[in-house]
């Protein structure tokens, strides 16, 4: 193991290992726990020039009127109108564009699969003008499906390398047993290979979830008002309406950051999985 | 009916031949429609003038510029600007790399609630840019922002950091490596777990430690976790728009412009609707990132050989 386990070490080493462990990770998150203070930092404070020091109280209120007086809670739910169907969607396109991918020696295979890879990795600015265009013109704009069906079929890049390579490492004698057996192509993808791509179905939704989620650009492009605005584009908007109310902002950016949060927390071990595909050989 | 038809025997070979491009048909049409083809039109678009409008026939109002777009892009000194900065998050993103390596060894033990630790760490990467560039902002804010203060304490003046045209962009990639040293650090973090134990042993006991036994042993064996790392930092430094929008609106005075939001300005932005000359650097941002991409496929098309 690497570096040598602290446990081997003098007991003085220990001792500064345990200590610098939690404030390196305060320096580390202390920009984000600034905000989360502030967050519940009555507005009375931040105008008397207490920006640091103990809040005069807790104030619940700041969150309250976020989701009463600005549209954040329908910001929130347009997120989770793209969000949803995206992951649905690009997870079960790339379930069968990868198990095509793993599965199929036919002659354009790689040239396919390097099309999907290298379209991963594009900049969005070279589709942003076409996308739009095209998005308008089929009376889409503005609207949560208009947005993630660009999602679906952006994200299938990304989600075609993952599937793939996760089929690749099955047991290839699974298909060969039972297209002996006479088993149907789709009978061989849907009741043999799906059952065991559970796995590969959580990290990817998960992963997804949270990069469509996050997403600003798109959500500008291709979106403009409160009926449709994800909340990274909304809370962009309320900025340039709250100038300086920092508690206000503060508490915005924590309701925007909190369901990647929770939904890392829950399935960290998928999410992890997921980010680091291709880090170990 | 269906079931009954896939069962007779003569079909078996056709179906081997067919059934890959039917699982292909809904995911390739699908990603055609909407990123290889708009690339051809956005190269296409880049030799005329367009303002995004119609008229009344729907017929398409451009005119072709041929190079025009191109040849006006090597004047613009806005270009040139977003060019630089562009190679700034280039070359400083990549201190991601040793800073995430630094965490990660940090990291590697085995104490109690090291797990949580970990997670915590990796915090940053999970939220949204918009929300990091509103914490950086809050952070720099002149006057009370904590960095601000800070600067304040120790030189007596402080430095609104967002407001300088010299240190705007070093402040927005700062920023930027927040959540990009989290997603090295768990690629570094997976890699160490992964490495040899016996080899690790060996060398302690040919009596390698520190900075050799990281240069020699370790190093080349977190190679494919590097080689990642490598591709997704150059990625996130040429995608930077998010955090520019958030903090700085490309300014002050245009000078934390990177491509990717000086595109988006001319095309979409208060500068009016130049499709076709933010089309133009568009294509020069993607022509950029395909030697990176290139060198990517390059490298997984080795890798397939060899299997």
């Amino acid at each position: 193991m690497f570096p040598r386990p602290i446990q081997k070490s003098s007991t003085a080493a220990q001792w500064i290992y345990t200590i610098a462990l939690p404030v390196a990770l305060l320096i580390w998150l202390f920009p984000l726990l600034g905000v989360a203070l502030t967050s519940v930092r009555p507005a009375s404070d931040l105008a008397q020039g207490n920006y640091f020091g103990m809040p005069s109280g807790i104030a619940w209120e700041n969150y309250k009127f976020i989701f009463t007086q600005t549209p954040i809670g329908q910001y929130m739910i347009n997120s989770l109108w793209v969000t949803i169907p995206t992951v649905i969607g690009a997870v079960g396109l790339s379930l069968m564009t990868g198990f095509a991918l793993a599965v199929y020696g036919f002659r354009a295979n790689l040239l396919v699969f390097f099309l999907f890879v290298a379209g991963n990795f594009v900049p969005f600015q070279i589709l942003m003008v076409p996308v739009r265009d095209m998005t308008l013109n089929l009376g889409m704009y503005d609207t949560w499906y208009g947005l993630a069906l660009f999602h679906i079929a952006f994200q299938t890049g990304f989600c075609t390398l993952f599937m793939r390579n996760f089929i690749k490492a099955l047991p290839f004698e699974l298909i060969e047993a039972a297209r002996v057996e006479g088993v149907s192509e789709w009978r061989i993808f849907a009741y043999i290979v799906l059952p065991l791509m559970r796995p590969a179905i959580a990290a990817l939704s998960v992963l997804v979830f949270t990069f469509i989620w996050n997403d600003f650009f798109w959500a500008t492009v291709l979106t403009q008002g409160v009926d449709s605005q994800p909340i990274t584009a909304g809370l962009s908007s309320l900025n340039g309406q709250w100038i300086a109310q920092w508690h206000l902002v503060s508490a915005g950016s924590i309701l925007a950051a909190l369901p990647p949060v929770v939904m890392f927390f829950l399935m960290q071990k998928h999410f992890i999985a997921g980010l680091t595909l291709g880090a170990v050989k | 009916m269906a079931e009954a038809a896939a069962k007779t025997a003569p079909r078996r070979w056709s179906q081997r031949s067919i059934a890959p491009w039917l699982f292909l048909a809904p995911g390739l049409i699908m990603f055609t429609i909407y990123v290889l083809w708009p690339i051809v039109e956005s190269v296409t678009l880049s030799f005329y003038d367009w303002n995004g409008l119609y008229d009344r026939d729907g017929n398409f109002t451009g005119r072709f510029l041929g190079m025009g777009n191109y040849r006006e892009l090597m004047t613009d000194p806005a270009f040139t600007v977003s060019l630089w900065n562009n190679l700034k998050w280039l070359v400083l993103y990549m201190l991601a790399l040793p800073a995430g390596l630094f965490i990660a060894i940090f990291l590697n033990q085995t104490v109690r609630g090291i797990r949580i630790y970990k997670s915590l760490f990796f915090f940053p990467f999970v939220i949204s840019q918009v929300v990091v560039g509103l914490i950086f902002s809050w952070f720099y804010a002149p006057n009370f922002g904590l960095f601000y203060k800070l600067i304040e304490s120790i030189t007596g003046q402080g430095v609104a950091v967002l407001a300088d045209p010299t240190l705007v962009t070093y402040g927005i990639i700062a920023a930027g490596l927040w959540p990009q040293i989290a997603y090295v650090m768990i690629l570094y973090l997976t890699g160490l777990n992964n490495v040899a134990p016996d080899q690790i042993e060996a060398a302690r006991l040919d009596g390698a430690k520190g900075w050799r036994m990281l240069w020699y042993v370790v190093l080349p064996q977190l190679r494919p976790a590097t080689f990642i790392a490598v591709i997704v930092t150059v990625i996130g430094a040429l995608r930077s728009f998010d955090l520019v929008s958030i903090m700085t609106n490309g300014g002050p005075f245009g000078s934390s412009r990177v491509l990717s939001y000086y595109m988006f300005e001319m095309a979409l932005g208060e500068y009016g609707f130049r499709m076709g000359y933010g089309a133009a650097i568009a294509v020069v941002l993607f022509a950029i990132m395909m030697v990176f991409i290139s060198g990517f496929i390059w490298k997984m098309w080795r890798d397939e050989r060899e299997r």
